[in-house]
């Protein structure tokens, strides 16, 4: 193409253009002399002759151009100069895009990394979590996942479906691994046959557990994790093949997977084959949850439907024993609802993010509500400038491109340094690393999101370019030259689009301060919530696990974990310590069964409510600070004697005999062959899954019984958490003493989960956190921006009324009522701004409720508090510049003309 | 504003009779532009200048070509020639003028019926 050609010889081209009208210019000349014309006047007849030599040169040249890129180029140009002749204008213009840019791409991204990016499987969309509900199950509704699958459920499923590829089922848990170093608690994940298959990732090392692998007493092999191979074994091929200790047990490692893999979103560390005893199953024991792929081209209803279709084969197929009727479960409607897998892994997450992301959308239109201002008063300098330039003929679309181009270079700089902002603020989210926050290793800067980058830098840039470039680069643009740049006063219509802008800040930093304020009022109701133990900074917690290879007698764990605590009691400063078989909301996986009352009848006497259990020691509710209502607490000699005893909680004892003192002396059991059990105590509720859940219906058992499994021998829960009441909860010396306490008891028994209970409280309130610091930060921003912003616009207007304010003065004005005068002017736009934004909000704060706790979305008091600040501290930003209206001298003011 | 007198052309007769008078015989600009003006008689009122933009846009199209030179007059001045492409653009354009024109005259002939 000679494009190219002709761009580089373009420079030559003018030359010889030039060379050419000037040669043929003197050509003329010496023409006319030797015609007899004296020198001067024949240049001038050559010239006349000739026409516009400029202007000739320049047709000549135009010839030659890409027009429209060059003036493109031009006003590019153009704009770089005058950028950078004002750079107090440029800093602070491009400072605000930036952070408003920046703050929305960070969000963006984790938006993206974590709602957008399909998950990390190959054809990720086929994964579905084998979700389902019992609305007719009793109890099982505070379920917030639903209603899990048994292993005899996975084997129907399995063994049955037409829908699915492959299907599996699988659960976390913790075991310990000996003979390494030190006795370690590992997270490990359990899946059935089928979990790997449909998430079809290949291992990085070896190979995948097979379903010979499956088989009960058979060979005993596990996977391990990237991370923990890495960590253990210095990431050593020849691991496979060798055998760890895995919970008192030597299993055969067969594979490592790769870097990144994780089970739907659990982290873990060694992954276990279930091995399912298929003889042993029954309906029950609703424990698992279930994963699978589903065939391309099948539907989620249909899928849906299979699995419906399968329940009927699961109840002919398997029982609950003899006596029992297997389609009892009819009446629990269980409801098949697969979910993809990623909203599985997404969780409630997802409106916390739009939330997030709105709010910082709604900064972002305030930072460009500013600088559209500073651009606005900067431009009103430029009036002249403009005028001329319309006068000398600019059309008017050329001039709007030109005020366009440069609000889009301040984008687009604007976006370049708020990408640099961005990345900082990534990498400060992944340093401070929210709990809760799922996928979070996957947030990154990437292709989409810095797309998303350029298009707000661009959008920004149009947007505020537009409000100054149709204003004064338009039809009438050219008025200027006959007011000169003196106008009287400020007309009305030169103030409307401040005036604009001002309500529009206002409106919208009432609403982020409105959502911020909620969160705010949300997190103090949540914090008087009593959790159901006290003074959580000293009440250490850890986990420790017995495992049936390392000592089968279950009274022998029982005394191991009763000489533990002995120990722990007795390191200095240790007040009492105590058993539970989880403290709240610490998240392991709880034990809900039917419980039945001796006084009272249950339909069909199959089944009655599902009640939460657990197994508390002696001394753990003085440990925990937790209330006793009623009755004593469990003595350790009932507990040795296996004595049939249990404690309920108090809205348990309420809800079956209508107070705590009348459950006293009540009788319950979980199954006709189990004794009857007497209440003997009340305990007050608990928040088990958190603050903001309802405390849930317990029943508190003792550690040791008979007929814990459903046998009539004595067992005891092996993984119990013990919880320490020390002043010194926390500290690394203290916790070196707990360590060597337990190991003294048995040197094999490793420590896990070892937090105070403040660490656990706050990690089940990150949520709420995240959310508020996220909403706090975005109603800051706002509230300071829309400040500077009418600060801004009242100190323009009252220097561009100086005159007027000094002809008022001369007439005999009080300069209070100057004042008041530009106060009044601000109040009204700011009380319009606020109703617009009362009206707005009352909208969107609905979009939060989830989000909400104890707290109305329509809060009257949030709202008229935050309306009232919000008026104040606008009157305060006025009056500092207003104040300058009333000093105004009106001799100078007047002279000044 | 481009070229005002240009108009009392209409647009491409410029390039035309520059395009016939290069057919003669190659010339540069002043020459081209003294040629016009004799021919034309001073009929046509052509500012010398308005010779180099449409020289540019022949150029451009490469229906001329140019060439530093020294002139009769011992000037170093620029010869326009006429390119092969120019020659059959000049006999296309002037076949299409003279079309016009006919239809034009016809249209102004005084009536006779």
């Amino acid at each position: 193409m000679n494009l190219f050609r002709r761009l580089f010889s373009r420079k030559r081209l003018y030359n010889d253009l030039s060379d050419e009208i000037r040669e043929h210019l003197e050509e003329k000349v010496e023409e006319l002399v030797t015609g007899g014309m004296l020198r001067k006047e024949a240049e001038h007849a050559a010239r006349r002759e000739f026409g516009n030599v400029m202007l000739t040169e320049e047709d000549g040249r135009d010839v030659w151009r890409w027009a429209s890129v060059e003036d493109f180029v031009i006003d590019v140009r153009f704009s770089l100069r005058t950028l950078r002749h004002n750079p107090m204008f440029t800093a602070v213009a491009l400072l605000t895009i930036a952070i408003g840019i920046g703050a929305n791409t960070a969000a963006f991204s984790v938006v993206n990394s974590v709602l957008l990016k399909p998950l990390n499987y190959p054809n990720a969309e086929q994964l579905v979590s084998l979700h389902q509900i019992a609305p007719g199950a009793p109890g099982l509704a505070d379920f917030e996942s639903g209603l899990h699958l048994s292993p005899s459920m996975y084997f129907t499923y399995a063994e049955h479906n037409r829908t699915f590829q492959s299907l599996g089922v699988w659960d976390t848990g913790t075991a310990s691994v000996t003979g390494l170093a030190e006795p370690e608690q590992v997270r490990t994940v359990e899946v059935s046959d089928g979990v790997l298959q449909a998430l079809d990732v290949q291992p990085a090392v070896g190979r995948w557990l097979s379903e010979a692998d499956q088989v009960p007493r058979g060979p005993q092999r596990v996977m391990l994790s990237y991370g923990y191979w890495q960590r253990r074994f210095g990431r050593d091929r020849s691991v496979v093949g060798r055998n760890i200790t895995v919970d008192a047990r030597p299993r055969e490692v067969v594979g490592v997977m790769p870097k990144g893999f994780r089970l739907v979103d659990t982290e873990f560390d060694v992954m276990v084959p279930l091995a399912f005893e298929r003889g042993k199953l029954i309906l029950a024991g609703f424990g698992y949850n279930g994963i699978a792929r589903i065939k391309p081209g099948v539907t989620i209803a249909e899928a849906n439907a299979d699995l419906t279709r399968m329940l009927s084969v699961w109840m002919d197929s398997w029982t609950n024993g003899p006596g029992t009727n297997p389609h009892f479960y009819e009446t629990w409607k269980i409801t098949p609802m697969i979910r993809p897998l990623k909203r599985e892994v997404i969780g409630n997450i997802s409106d916390v993010l739009w939330v997030v992301m709105g709010t910082i959308g709604l900064v972002m239109l305030i930072a460009c509500a500013n600088v559209t201002n500073l651009l606005l008063v900067r431009i009103e300098a430029r009036r002249q400038e403009l005028a001329v330039r319309a006068a000398l003929g600019a059309s008017w679309g050329r001039m709007v491109r030109a005020l366009l181009v440069e609000s889009v270079i301040l984008g687009l700089m604007g976006g370049v340094l708020g990408a640099a902002f961005a990345y900082g603020g990534v990498r400060l989210l992944l340093a401070i690393g929210p709990a809760n926050l799922p996928r979070l290793s996957e947030i990154s800067l990437d292709a989409r999101t810095l797309g998303f980058t350029v298009l707000l830098a661009l959008l920004s840039g149009l947007l505020l370019g537009l409000i100054p470039a149709l204003k004064y680069a338009g039809p009438q643009a050219s008025f200027a030259l006959r007011s000169g740049g003196r106008a009287a006063s400020a007309s009305r219509e030169r103030h409307r689009a401040r005036s604009i802008l001002v309500v529009g800040q206002v409106a919208m930093a009432l609403v982020l301060l409105v959502s911020a304020v909620l969160m705010i009022r949300t997190f103090q109701v949540l914090r008087t919530v009593d959790p159901g133990f006290t003074d959580a900074r000293h009440l250490q917690v850890m986990r420790i696990s017995i495992p049936g290879a390392l000592v089968p007698e279950p009274e022998q764990v029982m005394r191991i974990q009763n000489e533990i605590l002995e120990k722990l009691a007795a390191i200095p400063g240790v007040k009492s310590a105590g058993l539970v078989s989880e403290m709240p909301m610490e998240g392991f996986d709880s034990d809900w069964d039917c419980i039945f009352a001796q006084d009272k009848t249950y339909q069909d006497n199959v089944m009655a409510p599902l009640r939460l259990y657990k197994y508390i020691s002696p001394g753990f509710l003085q440990t925990a600070g937790t209330r006793l209502i009623a009755g004593r607490e469990f003595t350790w000699s009932e507990v040795y004697g296996l004595r049939p005893v249990v404690m309920i909680s108090e809205n348990l004892a309420r809800e079956t005999w209508g107070t705590p003192s009348a459950a006293l002396g009540k009788q319950l059991r979980e199954f006709p062959s189990m004794p009857w059990h007497e209440v003997i105590g009340v305990i007050e509720d608990v928040r088990e899954k958190g603050v903001q859940e309802k405390a849930p219906e317990i029943v508190y058992w003792p550690p040791m019984m008979n007929y814990l499994f459903g046998r009539n021998t004595a067992d005891t829960i092996r993984t119990e958490t013990f919880a320490i009441r020390s002043e010194r909860a926390g500290a690394e010396g203290f916790l070196n003493e707990a360590r060597q306490a337990v190991w003294s008891v048995n040197s094999n028994l490793p420590l896990a989960s070892v937090r105070t209970m403040q660490e656990v409280y706050d990690a089940s309130l990150a949520r709420t956190s995240f959310t508020l610091t996220m909403l706090g930060i975005a109603g800051a921003m706002a509230l300071s921006l829309g400040l500077i912003g009418i600060y801004g616009v009242v100190s323009y207007s009252v220097s561009q009324r100086h005159r007027e304010f000094g002809i008022r003065l001369a007439l005999g004005a009080q300069s209070g009522a100057v004042l008041q005068m530009v106060l009044r002017q601000v109040a009204a736009l700011v009380f319009v701004g606020v109703v617009i934004g009362i009206g707005t909000a009352l909208g969107l704060t609905r979009l939060m409720r989830s989000l909400l706790f104890g707290v109305s979305a329509h809060d009257p008091m949030t709202f008229a508090s935050v309306a009232a600040a919000l008026i104040c501290v606008a009157l305060l930003a006025s009056y500092l510049p207003a104040r300058r209206a009333m000093r105004v001298d009106p001799m100078v003011a007047l002279r000044y003309e | 504003m481009k070229n005002s007198e240009q108009r009392d052309l209409f647009p491409g007769a410029l390039e035309m009779m520059i395009l016939r008078t290069l057919k003669r015989q190659p010339l540069h600009g002043y020459a081209l532009a003294q040629h016009i003006k004799r021919t034309s008689q001073d009929l046509l009122q052509i500012e010398e200048g308005s010779l180099y933009p449409a020289l540019q846009r022949l150029l451009r199209e490469e229906l001329v070509k140019a060439e530093w030179g020294i002139s009769a007059t011992n000037r170093r001045v620029r010869i326009y020639k006429l390119t092969a492409a120019g020659a059959k653009h000049l006999q296309q354009e002037v076949s299409r003028f003279e079309r016009m024109l006919e239809g034009i005259t016809r249209v102004l002939a005084p009536e006779e019926s």
